[in-house]
């Protein structure tokens, strides 16, 4: 046995370890040691973000979420290649959950016994305990609550992290999603003018590594245990099959298309758990981006496409000037065309000549005037 | 010369397509003739393909009635696997992929312009008939009640976002079409006895991408005509590269593709 392999059993037996203790000895809740308000969550499913405000004028609080994890086939393209896919809440990413900076935040995690396997959360906005992972690895039939401290405003990943090979996974199979910690006075451009948005979407992106046949098709599975084996193979080759917005190609186009209107201003959060994203919205720009997605941060302007390296979250503010038909996309373009990272935003209301215009239609080359 | 109209389509294409030796080729004893449908003479009363301007601005292209004196003889289902395939085995037209497992009664898929166009030839040659594709007012006088344009409404052109949103609104107004291929008739058939017209693959037409002007007169001129795109007629029409074989990857950033390309042939005059 080398001693990686061995540093890993170990380290997993402990894991399990905390896990068994919890079961015997269940920790007691703790949220009452504080004497805050609490206010219950119900999370919303992405690409939508449950009401909050932007800025707020009350005390902290101790925001509580319930979240199941679930394991399940799911169809991630209009050819119905099916994955096996684990997740949060029902839903790729999973819910994205809003607190204001010096808020609590509290989820009940709970891994119904219809699961296979062992989930946690790993949340990066939070401090110590691998982002909550070591207090969070449950079995099939347990439940864990968790409480943070939310320090830092930002956007930010949250994912299962089981451990060990474990963890990219659990990840590529679904298993992210975001926080947004709101400073306590809303967001701000870098001279301090506070910035308002009137609507918010979230969209996470995954790369899925699904096996193919000997013919090339993709290939189905029972289970995600059935998956796992072919499944890692394919991610040892970091070349995704499917790089896709909200869990499938085209979960955001067509009817489905994020909307607003001419004027609105619209905050776009986009997370990815494990890859590198390039987004660009096609005809509109960042009018302020935290590319990394930290809200102390002095916001860039005038983007015209953004990095989210992988492993975190990135915040984009744009007001709509134009109607019509946008294309929010990752800007490696074969990724986006071809592996379906693309959205599609629609947008109604006044076209504004002065911006654009066909000035001459197309048609014949005209002859030079000498 | 047994087939001297086949001659001048074959010369007229710009294409590459070698037919010679096919053209001379007897007549295959075994070639099974798919079924055709004779339309009676009629017309059809359609907006026809093409970017129509007035003005500089877009417009929606005017109706246009076509009389088709002599009707029409047009395949009564789309070109099948099977029927293809006995092209590929004679080397005239490209083996192409399979969305699926090979299934002889459904109609052939992920089939470009030019491969089409190299069936027509070949099976015109085989059959010592002359076939090709149908231009695009003979499918919409084909497909009858089943036929849909662009689908955009008339609507404020000073705004072109309004345009692009109904277009848009349009080409996903449908439920998801599932694309894989179903054996042919799954679709149903039209008042002419068509099967599959509009179903989940989209059919190549003959006709090339044409810009056309309309004066205040209502004279329309042809502004610029571009061959290397092709109109394509299904549940939407649209436009596609000749050489695509899948249009899901030839589409633009926004908007439906087809879900699948295929095409059926008509009896050339």
């Amino acid at each position: 046995m080398t001693s990686l392999t061995k540093a890993m059993i170990t380290r997993r037996t402990a894991i399990i370890g905390a896990a068994s203790a919890t079961l015997v000895t269940p920790m007691p809740v703790a949220a009452h040691d504080l004497a805050l308000e609490r206010e219950n969550v119900e999370p919303v499913a992405p690409p939508f973000v449950h009401p909050h405000e932007q800025a707020t004028k009350q005390k902290p609080k101790i925001i509580a979420f319930r979240m199941e994890t679930q394991e399940k086939e799911t169809v991630i393209d209009d050819e119905g290649t099916k994955l096996q896919a684990m997740c949060f809440n029902g839903s790729i990413p999973g819910p994205m959950m809003v607190v204001h900076e010096g808020d609590y935040l509290e989820l009940t995690l709970v891994n119904p016994a219809t699961n296979s396997t062992p989930h946690n959360i790993d949340f990066h906005a939070a401090t110590g305990g691998l982002g909550g992972g070591t207090l969070t690895l449950i079995s099939p039939g347990e439940q864990v609550v968790l409480r943070w401290k939310a320090t830092r405003p930002g956007v930010f990943v949250y994912h299962c992290a089981p451990g060990g090979l474990m963890t990219p996974w659990h990840v590529v199979s679904g298993m992210s999603g975001a926080v947004m910690v709101l400073p306590r006075d809303g967001l701000k451009d870098g001279d301090g003018k506070p910035l308002h948005y009137d609507r918010i979407y979230y969209i996470g992106e995954n790369d899925f590594y699904v096996p193919r046949d000997e013919k090339g098709k993709f290939k189905s599975y029972g289970s995600p245990g059935e998956a796992y084996a072919d499944t890692v193979k394919v991610m040892q080759t970091l070349t995704p099959t499917h790089v896709v917005f909200n869990g499938r190609a085209g979960a955001l186009t067509g009817k489905a298309a994020l909307t607003a209107n001419v004027g609105d201003t619209v905050l776009i959060v986009h997370s990815q758990a494990n890859r590198d994203s390039r987004p660009h919205l096609i005809g509109g720009h960042g009018d302020y981006v935290w590319e990394t997605g930290k809200f102390s941060n002095r916001p860039e302007t005038d983007l015209e496409t953004w990095l989210i390296r992988g492993g975190s979250a990135g915040a984009a503010l744009y007001t709509f000037r134009q109607p019509g038909i946008y294309a929010y996309l990752t800007h490696n373009l074969i990724e986006a065309v071809l592996l379906g990272a693309t959205a599609h935003f629609k947008i109604e209301g006044k076209w504004d000549d002065d911006l654009m215009m066909q000035v001459k239609p197309p048609g014949p080359i005209a002859a030079l005037s000498k | 010369m047994p087939f001297p109209r086949l001659k001048l389509a074959a010369a007229a294409l710009t294409t590459s397509i070698a037919c010679s030796t096919a053209m001379l080729a007897p007549p295959s004893a075994r070639l099974i003739e798919p079924e055709m449908i004779e339309l009676q003479a009629g017309q059809v009363t359609y907006p026809p393909a093409g970017d129509f301007m007035r003005a500089g601005k877009p417009v929606k292209a005017p109706l246009k009635t076509t009389h088709f004196a002599r009707g029409l003889q047009i395949m009564k289902h789309q070109v099948t696997q099977a029927e293809y395939w006995k092209c590929v085995e004679d080397r005239r037209c490209p083996s192409v992929v399979l969305p699926g497992p090979a299934s002889a009664d459904q109609p052939i898929v992920g089939v470009s312009w030019r491969d089409a166009e190299a069936y027509a030839v070949w099976y015109s040659g085989k059959a010592g008939k002359h076939y090709r594709l149908p231009t695009d007012e003979e499918w919409a006088f084909a497909a009858g009640s089943h036929f849909r344009d662009e689908g955009w409404p008339d609507i404020d052109d000073s705004d072109p976002a309004r345009r692009w949103l109904a277009r848009y609104e349009s080409e996903f107004a449908d439920e998801p079409t599932d694309k894989t291929p179903r054996t042919v008739g799954s679709f149903g058939a039209n008042e002419n006895g068509l099967l599959d017209i509009a179903g989940n693959v989209w059919e190549w037409t003959d006709t090339c991408l044409a810009r056309v002007g309309i004066r205040d007169s209502g004279e329309q001129m042809v502004q610029t005509t571009n061959c290397g795109v092709r109109v394509v007629e299904g549940r939407h029409r649209t436009y596609v590269t000749d050489f695509i074989r899948d249009a899901r990857s030839g589409g633009c950033a926004v908007g439906k593709p087809p879900t699948n390309l295929g095409f059926r042939l008509v009896r050339g005059d």
